[in-house]
């Protein structure tokens, strides 16, 4: 008799097994079968939003009980998420769709959140600048190969190049198709072989960290 | 000159925030023209589009959000207008949900310009979750994860839709990505159903795709804004990426400079060091 941890073991041992054989023969009954198993995880992902925003309101509800450094900020989480929420909905019944152009909720999408995480990305430029700057330095042979190969590839990829060391764009993708893909390729069979081993740890049952 | 030194080493950064800001700026202003010469990989990319025929379907997901805009918008909106121009059908779908009111955006915009009608000549499907499982599930059916479009009307009340259930339909995929849903389009939807694919990333995530590209697993790769200033070029509409090339020319001439004179500082204050360890 199957209790305890033995029962999500059995379901991941089956399922994983179940999936495994419906890639390589997707007849029938296999290939019904994981595409109905598709759609459950598809259902699935779209209530795992559900988790985060839990998970996300609790956090804040902790911090701000506790008054926890920058509780203050909880408080425009609270905030943002009460004004999303109410104008999702207001506008879905409006118009049947929040996603209309000329809804408040889109109003707040185009002037709020695409200059917010515009600006932030954007940061990034004032900080790789500063960084380089202070601590891209040759320190040895290998940040001295770094930097060059760095230096080469950030010429190589603006047109400016193109106008006067037409050399450096040709360099640039030789750069890239070999030494870079090299290293690259190394890498994904890397991550290739250390999924397949921990995906047949986690359908044989020795890999149970997903259970605690 | 150790003075000098010093003060190179005790910059404020602020000082070089400026610098970075003005940089971009002026270029932006007053926009002065270098050459756009398109580099292989999108070559490659404007090709396998340009060679479909009129009435093809080209599936499109947008796999970013607005913090990948500047580098893939106008990527999306050049196809989108090389989609139109060639009469191809393009297939929107979103997989990341914050990039879809950017998806319909460019949809929208582009589609003004050209004499095509919603649901006959293009279609947006909106965002669904669960990315991995829809990639391999569109293998089957499309309508398994797409009953409606983003609107929520019904695709089968969409003409463009009739002959659509699966890659066998999709003449060519095309990802824009700023994260790694790209590489599940090409594991599932290029490996397992042999979907061609062009990828268009980010510049920071494009060498992760090169190995794909000279496997001949995607058919083209178009790296960030320059890789859109060149598909812009190709289809002779130069247009916003293009526009950002000066300002992205100067900006990398610029680290490259605080690059070198950070180093410069390095060496003397190393050498001084150097000499006053000697000295004692």
């Amino acid at each position: 008799m199957i209790k305890g941890k033995g029962i999500p073991l059995t379901i991941t041992f089956l399922t994983g097994v179940i999936i495994i054989v419906t890639f390589f023969i997707p007849h029938s009954p296999f290939g019904e079968f994981e595409q109905t198993a598709l759609r459950w995880y598809s259902i699935i992902a779209g209530f795992t939003m559900l988790l985060g925003v839990d998970s996300l309101l609790r956090s804040h509800i902790k911090k701000f009980r506790k008054k926890d450094n920058n509780w203050e900020y909880s408080i425009v989480v609270f905030i943002a998420f009460a004004v999303i929420v109410t104008t999702g909905i207001i506008a879905t019944v409006r118009t049947g769709n929040a996603f209309n152009t000329d809804t408040s909720f889109m109003y707040i999408y185009n002037h709020m959140i695409i200059p917010l995480q515009s600006t932030m990305f954007s940061l990034l430029a004032f900080f790789i600048a500063s960084a380089a700057y202070r601590a891209f330095r040759a320190r040895n042979t290998d940040a001295t190969l770094l930097l060059i190969t760095a230096i080469i590839v950030m010429l190589g990829r603006v047109p400016i190049s193109d106008r006067f060391i037409p050399a450096v764009p040709a360099l640039t993708e030789w750069i890239m198709s070999v030494p870079q893909m090299a290293a690259k390729r190394g890498i994904i069979i890397g991550i290739a072989l250390g999924a397949i081993g921990v995906s047949l740890r986690i359908i044989l049952g020795i890999e149970r960290s997903y259970l605690s | 000159m150790n003075d000098i030194i010093k003060k190179l080493t005790a910059i404020d950064r602020r000082y070089l925030f400026i610098i970075i800001a003005l940089v971009v700026v002026i270029p932006l202003l007053f926009k002065p023209k270098f050459p756009i010469i398109p580099k292989k990989p999108v070559i490659d990319a404007y090709k396998a589009v340009d060679s479909l025929s009129a009435g093809d379907n080209v599936m499109i997901s947008v796999d970013y959000d607005a913090a990948s805009m500047p580098e893939l918008q106008p990527f999306l909106e050049a196809l989108l207008r090389h989609c139109f121009k060639k009469e191809l059908n393009p297939i929107m779908l979103v997989q990341w949900q914050l990039g879809a009111p950017l998806g319909t955006r460019a949809m929208e915009k582009i589609a003004k310009e050209f004499d095509v009608e919603y649901g006959v000549d293009y279609i947006n499907l909106g965002y669904r979750p669960g990315y991995t499982a829809q990639i391999v599930g569109i293998g089957k059916e499309i309508r398994d994860y797409f009953i409606t479009d983003y609107k929520g009307d019904l695709i089968d009340s969409f003409s463009v839709m009739d002959d659509i259930h699966n890659y066998d339909d999709i003449d060519i995929l095309v990802g824009l990505e700023a994260g790694a849903t790209g590489n599940i389009w090409v594991q599932y939807a290029g490996a397992r159903y042999n979907q061609r694919i062009i990828l268009a990333l980010t510049a920071v995530s494009a060498p992760d795709a090169y190995f794909f590209y000279q496997s001949g697993q995607i058919e083209g790769l178009v790296g960030g804004m320059k890789g859109s200033a060149d598909y812009e070029t190709l289809i002779d509409h130069p247009d916003v990426a293009v526009a950002g090339m000066a300002a992205q020319s100067f900006v990398h001439i610029l680290i490259i400079v605080f690059i070198i004179l950070g180093n410069i500082a390095y060496f003397f204050e190393k050498r001084n060091k150097g000499k006053t360890l000697g000295g004692k």
